[in-house]
């Protein structure tokens, strides 16, 4: 009984209930101001806002890199960059957008925000874990920017054995640390989530009862503990190759570079999971509050995460086609491949389907979540065509591979990442920004995205290689068609950082529930209390339990 | 107090396998060398996932559990083989 005597007289404000303090309870805003009250924080939703400060910052490192890689490409003679320089740019560009934005993106942001307020649960099970995983995390975006500072590192995120492991001149092996510690940060999130979600689910909350984000951010914990450590020990014996001479992947010394790609790709290709099912969490979330209607086939989108999670592990071959594989296991991870796409099907149609005879309102997070389903539909569908054997062989390393998982990761993820952070800003800061600058901001995304990424897939199929900054004059128009449409989608991104930094001050009061949205993270205050819930719900309904309209019942 | 008497003799007989792994590189070459390394190894794992990680305190599904990671290696091992002994 003592849980009872701890809930607070909803009435009077001055009884702190569980909080330590009044402000505790009224926000975990006001939860204290000092540096250190955010510094040593064990509250998730602080955390979360740790993490999107991390994450913002190295998003626009990454950002500038592709920005001068974009602007090199303007030139058909590479006139900015030096060979050397141009490779150093991708690389730092995708190992800082894979590892320190895009996998950490959507999971430790707004699942570290959500998951404990989606379940009914004052935190997570491990709190100071927690916080240890983003201290991890910043330790190791720390030697990622040292690496940069020291002049970058030129073998691509991939770090491909012999170039990583006996001919690179650049800082491999820092590098490869930096990876190597954000692995744990990694491992320790997912760890977590996993707990949470087993362990801390309120009454009534059953599997079928969880909303679909956790059941994404929960397949989405699975690989990050199953696959994670692989990457590290890979990234180890890089290292112990170059600095020992230990003969793992070089041929003299017994080893074998494709064991390499094995290796890297066993984790990386899963990992592609581990940034898309977060954002597929979310859009299923964003369909149904925009659609006011049951998600379609709950079962099914909850289900078919999970298959991700499994059917991805079994596909990384289909990056190893022209590496030497052999054709026999070529053919089995080419058919495996294919069959991952059953899964995201399920989930694309299940949408539409909810969104069919919805009621449907074309607010900012549901033109990002529309966004999200076209590109990435459009990415899927390439995918298919590049998970074929004989047309990989053809478009292997070219720009119609880069426009692809661009699709999936910035018109996909991003988009969704951006969705999520519309539709649940106001809980995280309690206050609405101007709906129209959303809009606007969701549609320059989603026209800069395709000037940008469009005319990639036609490079692709013409032939331009990729990680080339000089080439074939004929290749310059689409080119520099694509260096516009990154100037505009730069643009773009910029602009939620505006309004939404300005809404922090100067938006109107949200209420606890502007979206007129199920789900428990809207029964709470915006923004919440420190722990939560003043009182553990009791959950006695389906999930997305939305009244549906009879024709003619609505104005 | 005999929690912690079994936890000593455990890592006990992990330096002695260590030790055996050491002497084995050396007395033994080629693929027996392999075999033995890969045995002592099973084994060494083995003693950490029953008494370190306390699968011997716990119940059937999460020895189960546990086991996945196992699970998951062996995926690995499987398609890496598929490709090295087709080719």
């Amino acid at each position: 009984m003592t849980a009872l005597q701890e809930r607070p007289e909803q009435a009077d404000r001055h009884d702190r209930g569980l909080s330590e303090t009044d402000t505790e309870r009224q926000s975990y805003l006001r939860a204290g101001h000092s540096l250190g009250s955010w510094f040593f924080t064990r509250d998730h939703k602080r955390i979360a806002i740790l993490y999107l400060f991390a994450i913002t910052a190295f998003f626009m490192i990454g950002g500038a890199a592709a920005a001068l890689m974009r602007l090199d490409l303007l030139t058909s003679a590479g006139d900015l960059l030096t060979n050397e320089g141009y490779n150093r740019a991708f690389t730092i560009h995708g190992v800082i957008m894979v590892w320190f934005f895009l996998i950490p993106s959507i999971p430790n942001t707004f699942g570290n925000f959500l998951v404990p307020l989606m379940i009914g649960a004052r935190d997570l099970a491990f709190p100071r874990l927690n916080l240890l995983s983003w201290y991890i995390f910043v330790l190791a975006g720390g030697f990622t920017l040292f690496v940069l500072i020291a002049g970058g590192v030129d073998t691509g995120w991939t770090f491909y054995t012999p170039l990583s492991s006996m001919f690179s001149h650049g800082n491999v092996v820092l590098a490869a640390v930096a990876v190597f510690i954000a692995g744990f940060s990694s491992i320790l999130t997912g760890l977590n989530f996993i707990v949470t979600v087993h362990k801390l689910r309120c009454p009534g909350m059953t599997w079928d009862r969880l909303p679909l984000f956790v059941w994404a951010i929960y397949a989405t914990s699975l690989i990050l503990v199953l696959a994670t450590p692989v990457l590290s020990i890979t990234l180890v014996l890089i290292a112990a190759e170059r600095l020992f001479g230990l003969g793992i992947f070089d041929p003299k010394l017994g080893g074998d570079p494709l064991l390499y790609q094995h290796l890297f790709w066993f984790y990386s290709h899963p990992a592609v999971y581990i940034m898309v099912l977060p954002a597929l969490g979310v859009v299923s979330e964003l369909v149904a509050a925009a659609a006011r209607k049951p998600v379609f086939g709950y079962k099914f989108v909850a289900g078919s995460s999970i298959a991700i999670a499994v059917i991805g592990f079994f596909v990384w071959g289909h990056h190893m086609f022209v590496a030497g594989q052999s054709m026999y296991a070529s053919a089995v991870f080419s058919f495996l491949s294919l069959a991952v796409a059953v899964p995201s099907g399920i989930k694309v149609y299940n949408w539409a389907a909810t969104l069919y005879k919805g009621h449907i309102s074309l607010d900012p997070p549901f033109l990002y979540g529309m966004t999200f389903i076209g590109l990435f539909v459009v990415g899927g569908l390439t995918g298919l065509m590049l998970a074929m054997l004989a047309v990989d062989v053809h478009v292997h390393d070219t720009y119609f591979v880069v426009a692809h998982f661009h699709y999936i990761m910035v018109g996909g993820t991003v988009s969704a990442f951006f969705g999520a952070l519309h539709y649940w800003w106001p809980k995280i800061v309690g206050r609405t920004y101007p709906l129209v600058w959303g809009r606007l901001a969701a549609i320059f995304i989603f026209l800069g995205f395709n000037l940008t990424f469009f005319p990639q897939f036609l490079l692709g199929y013409l032939g331009m290689p990729r990680r080339y900054h000089v080439y074939a004059p004929e290749f310059q128009m689409l080119h520099v068609l694509s260096s516009a449409g990154a100037s505009l989608l730069g643009l773009a991104y910029l602009m939620p950082l505006v309004y939404l930094t300005w809404s922090m001050r100067y938006g109107a009061p949200a209420g606890d529930n502007p979206w007129d949205a199920t789900g428990l993270e809207w029964t709470t205050p915006s923004p919440p209390p420190k722990h939560n819930f003043d009182e553990i719900p009791v959950v006695d309904r389906p999930p997305y339990d939305y009244e549906i309209e009879m024709e003619g019942e609505d104005g | 107090m005999q929690k912690t008497v079994s936890f000593v003799f455990v890592w006990f007989a992990l330096v002695l396998l260590l030790a055996a792994t050491v002497t084995a590189s050396f007395m033994l070459k080629g693929p027996a060398g392999l075999a033995v390394s890969l045995g002592i190894a099973f084994g060494k794992s083995g003693l950490i996932y029953w008494h370190y990680m306390h699968l011997n305190e716990e119940e059937g599904l999460q020895r189960i559990a546990a086991l996945g990671a196992g699970a998951w290696l062996l995926i690995l091992f499987a398609f890496v083989c598929a490709d090295y002994l087709t080719r």
